[in-house]
């Protein structure tokens, strides 16, 4: 596979490369458009001051709607992160004690959250809230989000104990280590990045939830997706595109700081340990 | 005796969270399938009604007087307590007209004390009554019948949808329509980047990487958004194609707000749930094989449909699954991007919850969607198990 296929093949990578990106990218200059359109005007292309301002930036901060909203995500996002982690790694340490048949159905029950469409567990939480008075209010939603964030614990934190040896709880009980010392020093550590890859995950999943939050929240508990939802369907305001432009620029610094820690480590445990294969 | 206590600490630790999907994700779910059979309303509402109307047996003729009586007071009761508008409204589901019909005698019994018969000549029509009784039965399918654009008339038989009454099939078949464009052009176009991700190496790789996990990672809403500046009338590919003069001010493309938009919103949306899983399995798949097979003289096309294309089919079907799956529940992006002609079952079952309130027929719509679902992903996840290389 080389010569004539191979450029084709990067012709073709770089296209879909292209479209992956170029739609993120494009909405942050226009987020500092100081005309209420969704387009470059002559004066943004030709770099003119003028046609560059922080009027939607300074909208977007003032706007008790948009400070409602980013207390809300986060709230829920705060409540949701620690229960869904807690309950997840719990459960990915109790499947490892099942037999394998009985682990593989307990995994498909508890990633089901994930496989079933989103529109049907809203529908039905919905009706079920209703009656509960859970409907219009934060503790509803909590609920929800973290049934739908959970399983990714569950998945992050099974990856990361998948290599674990069970043998280092015996070497640590014959050397005189409690249960829980040997738990807090060997099994902890072994977890932690799966815990915190699997928080990760749950943080994001509640943080950007929009369909059960639209079936859940009344007015007063509208988040960050629901303002941007109401932004883009009735009146498509460039407040939008600041917090969409907000939101890219977090996500990349994560990212670019996940990147970076890797690499750091990788290259760490390169030159300690790690001898080479025999 | 050593298995009981090994056994036990896992399923201490899986209670919790078990318990919790039991009644957050499970229960929920349970709800909408137990609504979409069963229907309390009208009964509740005319319950007197109700209990007449189970001793009337030959339905070609009217039901015995008591019936009358019983229908009387039951509206008599609603009138009083606020609720006769529930009735109303429920009822001109059923049928169109008997809004009119309910709202008028109720206030004639309830004002000047009018017999039934008196207040509408509909009253003295056999069907007009078979309506009641079957609406005011506890658990109908007729809900689920709707679902699939059929009804059940007056005197118990089943028939298809009048012409204009039949949205669902139709929607449905769009729907998965919808789904299979969506995972074939993910299939089409994430192959290759899925193949160059797997076999770059250090830094190139790195970059391929954060391509598909920035979007991937970044909110749905703003990727939606994102298609709509760049589609709409007034949006980026427009105007970009209007200064430059490839076309007139008033011959922009309608990219967005239809069919098109949705396709090409969820594709993006999707791409990488395909991606990744596939370049997984293309990771894991040593580069022996098509070395030997290119020393033995296979063209490079040869050697990719034969020996790479079915080693890498677990991944395809993976990813696919996911997509098709996915797509054909997606909510979001076909509500804001979808307008008329791009419009899922999806946004109905949502319809149905919050503006129409018809409960019962958004029950039914997910039920047929999530067997949908079920029967779909069952043979697609042997598929990928059977596919999957045997250690």
């Amino acid at each position: 596979m080389r010569g004539l296929p191979n450029f084709f093949l990067w012709l073709v990578v770089g296209t879909v490369g292209l479209f992956l990106l170029l739609p993120i990218l494009v909405i942050i200059p226009l987020s500092f458009n100081p005309e209420p359109y969704f387009s470059f005007t002559r004066k943004m292309i030709l770099l003119d001051s003028d046609g560059w301002s922080l009027r939607w930036y300074r909208q977007v901060v003032q706007d008790p709607q948009w400070r409602l909203a980013f207390k809300n995500s986060m709230t829920v996002a705060a409540i949701v992160t620690p229960i869904a982690t807690a309950l997840g790694t719990c459960a990915a340490l109790g499947l490892r004690h099942l037999p394998s048949s009985q682990r593989s159905v307990v995994t498909l029950v508890l990633s089901s959250p994930l496989i079933v469409p989103v529109i049907i567990v809203a529908a039905g939480t919905y009706l079920l809230f209703a009656p509960l008075g859970l409907t219009q209010s934060l503790t509803g939603i909590v609920l929800a989000h973290t049934a739908l964030a959970a399983p990714f614990v569950v998945i992050t934190v099974s990856g990361a104990l998948t290599t674990f040896d069970e043998r280092l709880l015996r070497a640590a009980a014959i050397l005189g280590a409690s249960p829980v010392r040997a738990f807090l020093r060997i099994t902890l550590p072994i977890m932690a990045p799966g815990i915190v890859a699997g928080a990760l995950f749950a943080f994001a999943t509640s943080f950007d939830e929009a369909v059960l939050t639209l079936f859940l929240a009344g007015y007063d508990q509208r988040t960050i997706p629901l303002q941007m939802w109401s932004g883009v369907r009735d009146q498509l305001s460039p407040a939008v595109l600041v917090v969409a432009s907000l939101l890219v620029t977090l996500v990349s610094i994560i990212m670019a700081a996940i990147g970076i820690q890797q690499a750091i480590f990788h290259r760490r445990s390169e030159r300690f340990g790690r001898r080479p294969e025999e | 005796m050593r298995g009981f206590v090994r056994f036990r600490p896992g399923w201490g630790l899986l209670l919790p969270l078990l318990v919790f999907t039991a009644v957050v994700f499970v229960m929920p779910i349970g709800v909408m399938l137990w609504k979409s059979v069963h229907d309390p309303e009208v009964s509740e509402l005319l319950p007197a009604t109700k209990i007449a109307l189970a001793r009337w047996t030959d339905e070609t003729t009217l039901p015995p007087p008591a019936s009358f009586d019983a229908l009387s007071s039951d509206l008599k009761k609603l009138v009083e307590n606020a609720r006769i508008g529930e009735l109303a409204l429920r009822l001109n589901r059923e049928q169109p007209g008997f809004r009119q019909l309910i709202e008028r005698s109720a206030n004639e019994i309830h004002g000047d004390g009018a017999p039934l018969m008196e207040t509408d000549r509909r009253w003295s029509d056999p069907s007009s009554w078979r309506l009641l009784k079957r609406a005011a039965e506890t658990y109908t399918p007729r809900y689920l019948l709707n679902a699939v654009d059929m009804q059940i008339a007056a005197d118990g038989s089943i028939s298809r949808q009048d012409e204009q009454r039949q949205i669902y099939l139709r929607l449905f078949g769009r729907t998965i329509f919808v789904a299979a464009i969506v995972t074939g052009l993910c299939a089409v176009i994430g192959y290759p980047f899925a193949y160059a991700l797997a076999s770059a190496k250090g830094a190139l790789r790195s970059v391929l990487f954060f391509v598909v996990m920035l979007p991937f990672w970044t909110s749905l809403l703003v990727r939606t958004t994102a298609w709509i500046v760049i589609l709409q009338r007034q949006g980026v590919l427009n105007e970009l194609l209007v200064s430059a003069n490839l076309i007139g001010d008033n011959e922009r493309f309608a990219l967005i707000y239809n069919f098109f938009g949705t396709v090409i919103a969820m594709v993006y949306v999707l791409l990488p749930f395909f991606i990744l899983p596939l370049q997984a399995v293309m990771r894991g798949i040593p580069g022996q094989y098509v070395r030997a097979a290119e020393s033995l003289g296979g063209n490079p096309m040869r050697v990719f449909g034969r020996i790479y294309l079915p080693m890498t089919m677990p991944g395809v079907a993976a990813g696919g699954t996911l997509v098709f799956i996915l797509s054909l529940g997606y909510y979001v992006t076909p509500a804001l991007v979808g307008g008329r002609t791009g419009q899922l079952i999806s946004n109905q079952i949502a319809f149905h919850i919050q503006s129409s309130l018809n409960w019962g027929l958004a029950s039914a719509l997910g039920t047929i969607l999530l067997a949908i679902v079920v029967v779909i992903s069952i043979p697609l996840s042997r598929a990928v198990a059977y596919g999957r290389p045997q250690r």
